[in-house]
């Protein structure tokens, strides 16, 4: 048995380190995504509260203004730290389109906690239309949603830069590191000093950047710090009662030979 | 399960029962008393394992199905609906998604545990080829299952593998037409997929109660491959085997924990966290996982096979690599024929054994090349000559086959086995010596 499992973690040594080998080959690409130091990574990671409601004051300025966030309502912001009555205030500055009432009109009221983030264009078509030609990603699962997750995101908002020579830029296009092809179609979104923080954190682009990712990355997986408590609530259960299954095991074992 | 002889239960109720069902003798009988050898490793436990595995994929499974909506419209709403909003939702999905990954994980390490002790050999034909079904349907289960979040890969991955079918002449566009329910993966595809996946999972519990049926037939096999002889070989399954089974689920369930709550997106590609959109390729389609060594050896027949010298093709390289996959798993299914050699257990098969966990090595390099786009380039070999990922796979493929259908015949014929002992008992209590003198 012992030979087998010592085997068998050979076989396993010798085939990952081929791998290793294999991916270093296919390995491209001269711009390697930043490491940032979330506050959400690791097991015991939780999310930044005050970063969360910095992140959503980015998108609601600056983001929203072309991407949607459909899948995200008003009221799970109190996952953010904001009273009941701060979410409600937070929706009411929304207009939404509702209906049709009961003569058959669609009519504008203010927003409700119950509703979901409210989509700057009516449809992808518009928003295709309205940006050139590229549809603005909705933002509900960007970090699920791109090989890097959080540091992807963050790349690509400092990532703009003056294009090298070998990288063709059209009209109408700029040039990133850590886009997909280094040619991206959104214009650099962020410039220093363009919201005003209240909190006294540095109002720069890599802060702002830092900022949203975390928000985007709580409003992709808004169950991390439950599912992440409820893991290790999980995981003792499972190791107390292995042992002791390991434990009758062995007493009931004992007399065999 | 027949009607003989019984003996009476002391428990009114239960003997109420078992003398109009003998629902209880049956139970004493196969999991009571049922002789097993006493000389099980850990790697005996993925058996139970893997139906743990089944079980809470299917509890999982119909809840999902609860809240899930089989509608192209929707279908992704739904999935992201009860990721938020429906209580424990994402709790229920992550448990089915790792879920797949780890009964794959469970089965592979199973089907590897009876190809090293040569579990698949005589009398035990019938409960290998059963299991090659099995696992035939889990993939089948699997794909369909896979392309219900109705996401980028979901598309494109029900798109590519559905394509395999147009590569048989005549009949290939009809199959691949009736598969999909149209000409091209839509609503239809995604109806009739969630209608089999939910239906598969209990043909497969339909098989697999043939599979334990034929295993309480002929026995369980063991490490030393040779059958138990005396009472001394063997232990009742319970409370032995109950316990150690027990235990060793545990252990695994420990680390399907980790990824469940840890790293649940860790198995997944991010690409299926994008709606589905006909209208973009994703750069690179890849299946899961437990999928990419098929799909290497799909991949790696790249040239048409022909007559020679003339212009005519007979069969494609796309039908060529749905042939060689199809194959790769249908080879399975005739091993106990290919491998005749008495010894059972790899143990005493010095031989048998290298070449066994070099086709082990050979599976996981597949699975690596796989996942990688064909023909990337790895180094030169001359000037002109650049050996990459597609000639990995092609050499691995031809391992693969020639593993089975010439090592094994060979190995059957010349392999020299070790000295295997005389009985169960005496290979556990290694009493070299004293134990030959007895005999």
């Amino acid at each position: 048995m012992k030979k087998v499992i010592l085997t068998a973690i050979s076989v396993l040594a010798l085939s990952s380190s081929f791998g290793v080998s294999l991916s270093h080959a296919s390995e491209e690409g001269a711009y390697p995504l930043p490491n940032v130091d979330w506050s959400f990574e690791g097991p015991f990671g939780t999310y930044d509260k005050a970063a969360l409601q910095r992140g959503l004051m980015v998108y609601r300025q600056v983001c929203s203004s072309c991407h949607a966030m459909k899948r995200v309502a008003y009221r799970n912001l109190t996952a953010l730290g904001y009273s009941e009555d701060q979410v409600k205030a937070i929706a009411g500055e929304y207009t939404i389109i509702d209906g049709p009432n009961d003569e058959g009109e669609m009519f504008e009221r203010p927003g409700r906690p119950s509703d979901k983030f409210k989509s700057p264009f009516a449809n992808d078509a518009a928003a295709t239309s309205a940006n050139g030609g590229a549809l603005p990603p909705d933002l509900s699962l960007i970090t699920k949603a791109r090989e890097g997750g959080a540091d992807y995101v963050f790349g690509v908002l400092i990532g703009y830069a003056s294009a090298p020579p070998e990288v063709t830029v059209l009209d109408g296009q700029y040039f990133n590191k850590h886009m997909t092809g280094n040619v991206i179609k959104m214009p650099p979104p962020l410039t220093a000093g363009a919201v005003a923080y209240e909190d006294g954190m540095p109002q720069t682009v890599e802060q702002y950047a830092k900022d949203v990712s975390t928000f985007l990355t709580w409003a992709a997986e808004p169950e991390m710090e439950q599912r992440k408590q409820m893991g290790f609530k999980v995981i003792l259960f499972l190791i107390v009662f292995a042992a002791l299954m390991y434990a009758v095991k062995r007493k009931i074992w004992a007399k065999v030979h | 399960m027949s009607a003989g002889p019984r003996k009476p239960f002391e428990n009114k109720i239960v003997e109420w029962v078992d003398s109009r069902l003998p629902l209880f003798t049956m139970l004493d009988k196969e999991y009571g008393v049922f002789p097993t050898p006493k000389n099980f490793n850990y790697f005996w436990n993925f058996g139970a394992i893997a139906m743990f595995m089944l079980v809470t994929m299917i509890v999982s499974g119909i809840t999902l199905a609860m809240h899930y909506a089989a509608n192209t419209g929707i279908a992704f709403d739904s999935v992201e609906r009860i990721m938020r909003d429906v209580n424990y939702g994402w709790l229920l999905r992550y448990i089915h998604m790792n879920g797949a990954s780890f009964f794959f994980v469970a089965v592979y390490i199973h089907i590897f545990r009876g190809m090293y002790y040569g579990s698949y050999k005589q009398p035990r034909e019938l409960l290998w080829i059963f299991g090659v079904v099995i696992f035939l349907l889990m993939m089948a289960t699997a794909f369909m299952g896979y392309v219900l979040p109705w996401g980028q890969m979901s598309y494109w991955g029900a798109t590519v593998i559905t394509n395999f079918f147009t590569a048989f002449p005549l009949v290939g566009e009809s199959v691949q037409t009736l598969l999909i329910g149209g000409f091209s993966v839509d609503n239809p595809t995604l109806n009739r997929f969630f209608a089999l996946h939910y239906l598969l999972p209990f043909v497969i519990v339909g098989v697999v109660f043939l599979h334990v049926w034929a295993l309480h037939v002929t026995g369980s096999n063991n490490p030393s491959g040779i059958e138990p002889k005396t009472k001394e070989d063997t232990l009742p399954f319970h409370p032995y085997y109950t316990m150690k089974d027990s235990f060793g689920i545990l252990v695994f369930v420990i680390i399907y924990a980790i990824f469940i709550f840890f790293m649940p997106n860790a198995l997944g590609h991010p690409d299926n966290y994008i709606p589905a959109n006909p209208m973009v390729t994703p750069a690179h389609i890849v299946p899961e996982w437990y999928f990419l060594p098929f799909y290497a050896i799909l991949r790696a027949v790249t040239i048409d096979i022909g007559i020679p010298f003339t212009e005519v093709t007979i069969i494609t390289a796309k039908l060529g690599g749905v042939l060689l996959m199809f194959g790769s798993i249908a080879v399975l299914l005739v091993m106990p024929w290919l491998d005749s050699h008495p010894v059972r257990s790899a143990r005493y098969r010095p031989k048998f054994k290298f070449f066994l966990l070099l086709f082990v090595v050979i599976v996981l390099v597949l699975g690596k090349v796989g996942g990688m786009p064909a023909d990337v380039p790895l180094f030169h070999i001359t000037e002109n000559m650049i050996f990459t990922t597609t000639h990995v796979a092609q050499i691995a493929t031809v391992y693969y086959f020639a593993f089975f259908l010439v090592v094994l015949p060979i190995l059957s014929r010349v392999e020299k086995a070790l000295p295997v002992p005389a009985s169960i008992h005496e290979s556990v209590t290694n009493c070299k010596s004293s134990c030959e003198g007895n005999a």
